[in-house]
C-alpha cells in the first residue's frame, strides 16, 4: 500500500466558521436543500460542524467539532452493504460506488458517526449554481447514499501530476477542499504511511484522540484537543 | 380428545365446508371493494414514492429506517402463525389442530408475500432490487454475503418456498374431492392442482410422510428466519440494537403475534362462514392459553432486555432507553406493555373471563401491541445516535400510512380469495378412515 490517507483536525484552533462546509459543497457538487427539507433534517453536508455547549447560560462555552467520514480502517458501514456499494479501496479509503447503490440505508444506520447522506430526491441547484458544478465529480441520482471521499478526485489529480513529472507526491501537495479553505489552518491532510508527513506527526501528538475510538472502528481522522 | 366437529357425519362436514366456495354474498362484495380501494391507494402512494424519491416518506437523517421496516418485521412475525402452530401441533399429533391448521398456514403464506414486499418498497432504488440476488450477471459482481440483508433475502425466500409447499400438500386430497363435481373451470383448476390424486394407500402414506417432513423442516426454517430478521438489527453497532438476545426475543414476539393473528382470523371465519360447529370454545380456549404463555415469555424477554440496559447505565444506551421509556416514545412503549401484557394477562389469565369474545379482544390488542413493539425497537435507536449532535426526529407521512393500510387490505383480499377457492378447513382431516373413499 503506497498511501494511507489521514486527517488531523485541531479543535483548539477551529472557530466553527463553516468555511470547510461551503468549500465541500462547491467541490463535491452537493445538492442544495430547500428550507422546508432542511428543517426536516434532509440537508447533505459531507462535513458538518457539530456544536456542543458547556456550562449554564449566560456562562456558556461552545465547542465546535467538524465531523466528516472518518475513513475507518474497520468501517462498520462496509460489511453490511449487500451490493458492495461501499468498500475499502487499496489506499484505505471507504469508497462509495454510486452506481452500485440500491439504497438499503443499512450503511448509514451502522455508521456510528452519522456521516452518510442520502439523496431523498433528484438533486437540485437554484439558478445559476448549476453552472459551477465540478466536472471531476459525479452528480448523484435520487435513491443513493453518499458521503465524504477525502476529495478522491484531488488525490487522483495529485498523483497523476506527480507521475507526469516523475517525482514522488510531496507532503501537503494534495489537499481536500475543506483543508484548503480552513482559515484557522485547523485541518491537515496527508499520508499516514509517511512518518515524516505533517499529519503523521500530529497523529502522534499527545493531544490527538480519535472519535468513538472505543468501538474499534480505527478511524483515520485525528482530533487534537487539550484534555482538561 | 374428540372435538364436537368430529362427531358430525362426514357428509355434512363436507357440505358445510365446501358450501362457502360456491356462493358470493353481498357483504363479501362490499368488503372486497373496500379492500381493493385501500389497496389501490397504497399503489398510488408507492408509485408517487418511486417517481419522486424516498423524500416523500418521513425518513430523514439519522432515522433511515421507519414504518416500512416496522411493517416488514411485523408481517414476517405474523407469518409465524401458521407454520409454527400448525407444524408443532402436527408433530405433536394434537387432534384439536384439525380445523385451524389450514387457516394458519394460509396466513403464513400471505403474510410472507406482504412482508417480503417491504424491503423492496424501502429501497432507494427499488427497481434494482434484483441486484441482491446471487446470480451470474453482467455486472460481474456477486452480492456481499457478509451483509445480514443477504441472509435475510435467503432466509425469506426459503421460508416462502417451504410454506407454500406446506400449505399445498394438505390441500391435495381436498382439491381432488372438489374436482369431482364442479363447474368446468373449477374442475380444470382442481384437477390440475391435485396432481392426479386418486386416494390410494400409497398416496396417503407418501402424503403423510411428506407433511411430517415438511412440518419438521418448516419449524427450523421459521425459527431461523425470524432470528435473521432480528440480526438485521443486532449485527449493527447501534445502541440497544446490538443485543445478543434479539434472536430469541424476535422469535418469541413473532410467535406471539402469529397466534394473535390466527385467533383473530378464526374468530372472523367462525362468524362469517358460520363455522360455530367446527371452531369451538375448545379451540379458542387452547389458543388463548398459548397466547397467554407467549405473552409471559414476551414479558420476560422485554424485562431481560431493558433491565440489563438500565442497570448497566451506559450513556449511549441510556439515551435510547430514556427516549423509549420516559420521553418522546414513552407513550408507544407503555401502550405496548399494556396491550401485550396487561390486557392478555387479565382477560386470558382469569379463567372466568376467558371466552371467545375476550380471546378475540386480546388478539386485537396483541396485534397492535406487537406493531408498536417493532416501532419502539426501530425508531428510538436511530433517533439517538452515538454522536448526540446528530440526533433527529421521525414522523411517518401519508405515503407510509397509505402503504401500511394497503398491506392490511391486501391480507384481507388474499384471504378472501383463498377462502373462495379452497375450503378454509381441511375437509379430509375429518374422514374417519382416510384410506377408504366414501
Amino acid at each position: 500500500m503506497e498511501h494511507r490517507w489521514g486527517m488531523a483536525i485541531d479543535l483548539d484552533r477551529c472557530t466553527g466558521c463553516e468555511a470547510c462546509v461551503v468549500a465541500c459543497h462547491a467541490e463535491n457538487n452537493l445538492p442544495i436543500s430547500s428550507p422546508e427539507q432542511g428543517a426536516k433534517g434532509r440537508t447533505a453536508h459531507w462535513i458538518r460542524i457539530d456544536r456542543y455547549y458547556e456550562g449554564e447560560f449566560p456562562d456558556v462555552k461552545v465547542k465546535y467539532m467538524p465531523v466528516l467520514c472518518q475513513q475507518c480502517d474497520d468501517a462498520p458501514c462496509e460489511p453490511v452493504c449487500p451490493v458492495y456499494a461501499t468498500y475499502h479501496n487499496p489506499e484505505g479509503l471507504n469508497v462509495q460506488v454510486y452506481n452500485r447503490c440500491v439504497g438499503t440505508f443499512y450503511c448509514a444506520n451502522n455508521c456510528p458517526y452519522t456521516v452518510r447522506y442520502f439523496n431523498w430526491f433528484a438533486p437540485e441547484w437554484p439558478e445559476p449554481l448549476q453552472l459551477q458544478h465540478n466536472p471531476d465529480v459525479a452528480v448523484r441520482m435520487a435513491g443513493v447514499m453518499e458521503k465524504c471521499t477525502f476529495c478522491i478526485q484531488r488525490i487522483k489529480r495529485g498523483k497523476q501530476d506527480a507521475a507526469q513529472d516523475g517525482r514522488p507526491l510531496a507532503d501537503g501537495e494534495v489537499q481536500p477542499a475543506c483543508v484548503q479553505s480552513c482559515p484557522a489552518e485547523a485541518m491537515v491532510f496527508g499520508d499516514l504511511n509517511d512518518p515524516q508527513s505533517k499529519v503523521s506527526r500530529l497523529a502522534q501528538n499527545g493531544r490527538a484522540t480519535r472519535l468513538l475510538e472505543e468501538l474499534g472502528t480505527k478511524p483515520k481522522v485525528f482530533y487534537l484537543q487539550k484534555v482538561k | 380428545m374428540a372435538t364436537a366437529s368430529e362427531l358430525l357425519p362426514y357428509k355434512q362436514i363436507r357440505e358445510d365446508l365446501f358450501r362457502p366456495l360456491s356462493s358470493v354474498s353481498r357483504s363479501y362484495v362490499l368488503v372486497a371493494i373496500l379492500a381493493l380501494a385501500i389497496g389501490a391507494s397504497g399503489f398510488v402512494a408507492w408509485s408517487y414514492q418511486l417517481r419522486r424519491g424516498m423524500g416523500v416518506t418521513g425518513l430523514q437523517r439519522p432515522v433511515y429506517w421507519g414504518v416500512y421496516i416496522v411493517d416488514f418485521v411485523f408481517w414476517i412475525g405474523i407469518s409465524h402463525a401458521g407454520t409454527l402452530i400448525s407444524a408443532i401441533l402436527r408433530l405433536t399429533d394434537a387432534a384439536w389442530r384439525k380445523p385451524i391448521t389450514r387457516a394458519a398456514e394460509a396466513i403464513t403464506v400471505f403474510a410472507l408475500m406482504i412482508g417480503g414486499m417491504f424491503p423492496i418498497i424501502h429501497l432507494g432504488r427499488a427497481w434494482l432490487f434484483y441486484w441482491l440476488i446471487p446470480y451470474p450477471s453482467s455486472r460481474l459482481l456477486w452480492p456481499n454475503f457478509r451483509s445480514p440483508l443477504l441472509w435475510d433475502l435467503t432466509a425469506i425466500m426459503t421460508y416462502v418456498t417451504g410454506s407454500v409447499i406446506y400449505l399445498y400438500l394438505p390441500l391435495i386430497p381436498d382439491m381432488a374431492q372438489l374436482a369431482e363435481h364442479n363447474t368446468p373451470w373449477r374442475r380444470a383448476l382442481y384437477r390440475t392442482l391435485s396432481l392426479g390424486w386418486t386416494g390410494s394407500d400409497r398416496e396417503w402414506h407418501a402424503l403423510e410422510r411428506a407433511m411430517k417432513l415438511m412440518a419438521g423442516i418448516i419449524l427450523a426454517v421459521a425459527v431461523s428466519v425470524h432470528t435473521v430478521v432480528a440480526w438485521d438489527f443486532a449485527m449493527a453497532v447501534a445502541p440497544m440494537w446490538h443485543s445478543t438476545i434479539f434472536g430469541p426475543y424476535f422469535v418469541v414476539g413473532a410467535i406471539f403475534s402469529g397466534i394473535a393473528a390466527l385467533l383473530l382470523a378464526i374468530s372472523v371465519l367462525r362468524k362469517v362462514l358460520h363455522l360455530e360447529a367446527y371452531l369451538t370454545r375448545h379451540h379458542f380456549n387452547n389458543l388463548a392459553k398459548l397466547l397467554l404463555l407467549m405473552s409471559l415469555l414476551w414479558l420476560y424477554f422485554t424485562i431481560a432486555e431493558n433491565l440489563t440496559v438500565w442497570y448497566g447505565n451506559e450513556p449511549k444506551e441510556m439515551a435510547v432507553f430514556g427516549a423509549r421509556t420516559r420521553a418522546r416514545y414513552a407513550p408507544y412503549f407503555w401502550i405496548m406493555v399494556l396491550l401485550n401484557f396487561v390486557v392478555p394477562f387479565v382477560l386470558l389469565g382469569i379463567r372466568r373471563l376467558r371466552t371467545i369474545r375476550t380471546a378475540t379482544i386480546a388478539s386485537v390488542c396483541v396485534v397492535v401491541g406487537m406493531w408498536l413493539e417493532r416501532y419502539v425497537i426501530v425508531v428510538p435507536t436511530l433517533a439517538n445516535p452515538r454522536l448526540p449532535a446528530a440526533s433527529g426526529l421521525y414522523t411517518p407521512t401519508w405515503v407510509e400510512i397509505a402503504i401500511t393500510a394497503a398491506t392490511f387490505a391486501a391480507m384481507a383480499m388474499l384471504y378472501m380469495i383463498f377462502a373462495k377457492l379452497f375450503p378454509i378447513i381441511a375437509v379430509w382431516e375429518f374422514k374417519p378412515h382416510p384410506q377408504e373413499e366414501d
